[in-house]
């Protein structure tokens, strides 16, 4: 029988918790199998986050550390300094990074830290029942925004890419999505070039992947992909933001 | 090597770098700036790494990181900054990593001021941040000792695996004394680190993870308890404490840090008047020296307890004298350094003589 697809050996058999029509497990995929074909997973150590992702530590088949809130690009720069051969990443949601986490995310990039972060951006906190997010959309109604997020007084979403394309030590940002095959294959070769910067060690690269949250959206996980394609991307424009090396 | 005149803070920094220290992740605070610059000249050097974090927030989980990947690991502060790095401390304890931390406090609460300082004696010794946990803490009294038990904190965090902290104030952090800082050997019976994040394919194939996360009860609560189990061999075998001229005191000072090093002066003071007053001076903090007490009870018509604060080790010194003796209690804060005199008065007034 020939194998036509298998699990990557990226990620380890614990059974993923997340809810059904999430992307977060298609991101899992895409950053393990980067890894196995960067042959770098040996020297992997992933910096969990708190949020959906806080399990992370268990699905990804390498060491890890689980950070405290927001603080993983903190914990990544101690690993990073420590073993400066070890390919560290972070993989952290838009609460996470974009909210608790600023300070953290913009000083790790301000740095240049060789480091690659996977930012999880599904414009939501998922993991806590649906709250507002920076990332929230204007007019998107969550369970603490329940007559749609205000632009006055609840401002609207932040732009990290955007945002970190202006800090001089970046060396890629890129926006990506997986609603689509061919939107996933591009997400693809972004999260492994975004490592291979960190091989080359030309310093902080990050990859934002626009996600669905069916559950906290309260759509199908069909209507969740078109959203993503209909709603958040106007807003989130895909893209590369950074690109030491020039190109996409 | 030769004794050296250096600064508290100074010593400090040479005796972390001497003790295998070689990271070290902190913020500018007063009164203790001289560590991070002493580090940030020093460190590249040694092969090692300093980074100035963006805050002491960070500068914690850049703590947490590097500890976690097995590195002897340093960072220091003043109080605001410590309170700051609560949360980063609490994770380090519940993830059991090793690491040292240094306070050398100020007044306050708030911005509170610059000048030496020991009311972070509560957040020291009960806690700190969130969940049940301790932190071993060592309170040197003069510039030798600091350095001393700064190489000491490392071989204890790593044996324990736990933070300690140094827990010293702006007079120790400022003063110059002399300082020898010998070749320093690790002890021999160290655990490895074989729980430290190095990549599998360093470590042998095993994953490695560092956590705190226990999401059913059950088992946080078998965690925790382990932890306490090592609390409780640190309250065995970490004991640490001075007496001094307490075998025929009336009164037994106990006062730790500055504060010792000015009852010291009171005690000698109190002799030449004829007033019999000795000392108790707590090095380890936490586990406080409860049985020291045991061995001078009898003696002394009462206890003076002596700090810069409105009285938090004094609750420590109630539980261990259980109401057997009157205890006095004799604090300037907001910065103020007692007197000899001051405390002399004190004694004098126990002892029902004097003005």
């Amino acid at each position: 029988m020939k194998t036509v697809y298998e699990k990557s050996a990226g990620l380890t058999d614990v059974p993923l918790h997340y809810c059904p029509g999430c992307t977060h497990g298609i991101i899992h995929k895409l950053v393990a199998e980067s890894l196995v074909e960067l042959d770098v997973l040996g020297r992997a150590i992933v910096v969990a986050p708190v949020g959906c992702a806080v399990f992370a530590y268990d699905y990804f088949n390498c060491d890890a550390q689980e950070a405290a809130h927001g603080r993983a690009p903190a914990v990544a720069t101690g690993i990073k300094r420590v073993h400066p051969d070890a390919i560290v990443f972070t993989y952290q949601g838009d609460g996470d990074l974009a909210s608790i986490g600023t300070a953290e995310i913009v000083h790790a990039a301000m740095r240049g830290e060789n480091i690659t972060v996977i930012f999880v951006n599904n414009a939501i906190y998922g993991m806590t029942g649906g709250q507002m997010a920076p990332t929230t959309l204007v007019g998107q109604s969550t369970t603490t925004s329940p007559l749609g997020r205000n632009r006055i007084g609840q401002g609207a979403p932040l732009r990290i890419c955007e945002m970190l394309a202006t800090i001089e030590a970046t060396a890629y940002l890129a926006r990506v999505s997986v609603h689509t095959v061919p939107r996933l294959t591009a997400a693809k070769r972004a999260i492994k070039k975004a490592f291979q910067m960190q091989i080359e060690r030309k310093g902080f690269s990050l990859v934002e992947v626009l996600s669905t949250c069916p559950t906290n959206w309260g759509l199908s996980p069909v209507e969740a992909l078109r959203w993503v394609e209909q709603t958040m991307i106007p807003v989130f424009p895909l893209g590369v933001f950074k690109d030491l090396e020039g190109g996409t | 090597m030769a004794k050296k005149l250096m600064k508290g803070n100074e010593a400090i920094a040479a005796a972390a770098i001497n003790a295998g220290c070689r990271y070290f992740f902190g913020y500018p605070i007063t009164p203790q700036n001289e560590i991070p610059e002493y580090m940030s000249r020093e460190l590249p050097k040694a092969g090692g790494a300093y980074v100035q974090a963006e805050s002491e927030v960070a500068a914690i989980n850049m703590v947490y990181g590097a500890a976690g990947a097995g590195a002897r690991v340093l960072t220091s502060s003043s109080s605001p900054g410590i309170s700051l790095m609560q949360e980063g401390i609490s994770y380090i304890a519940g993830a059991e990593l090793p690491c040292v931390l240094v306070n050398i406090m100020r007044a306050g609460p708030g911005l509170g001021g610059v000048q030496p300082s020991q009311a972070d004696y509560f957040q020291a010794t009960k806690g700190g941040g969130h969940g049940d946990y301790h932190v071993l803490v060592l309170a040197p009294a003069n510039l030798q000792e600091a350095a001393d038990l700064t190489q000491l904190a490392f071989d204890l965090a790593d044996r324990y695996r736990n933070p300690v902290m140094v827990l010293a104030d702006g007079m120790i952090g400022q003063l110059m004394e002399p300082v020898e800082l010998s070749p320093y050997l690790p002890a021999a019976d160290l655990p490895p680190k074989d729980w430290a994040t190095t990549g599998t394919a360093a470590s042998g194939g095993r994953r490695r993870v560092i956590n705190s996360l226990y999401l059913y009860p059950d088992q946080l609560e078998q965690h925790v308890r382990a932890l306490y189990a090592k609390y409780a061999a640190m309250e065995r075998s970490e004991v640490r404490y001075e007496l001094h001229q307490c075998e025929d005191a009336d009164v037994v000072i106990v006062a730790y840090g500055t504060t010792s090093r000015i009852a010291r002066s009171a005690i000698e003071k109190c002799r030449s008047l004829g007033l019999r007053a000795g000392l108790l001076r707590p090095i380890t903090l936490y586990p406080f020296p409860f049985a020291a007490f045991e061995r001078v009870i009898d003696r002394p018509q009462g206890f003076l307890v002596v700090e810069m604060s409105m009285g938090q080790m004094l609750d420590d010194v109630k539980i261990a004298v259980a109401g057997r003796k009157p205890i006095a209690f004799y604090g300037r804060t907001g910065g103020i350094v007692p007197t000899p005199e001051e405390i002399v008065k004190q004694v004098q007034a126990l002892l029902g003589g004097g003005p």
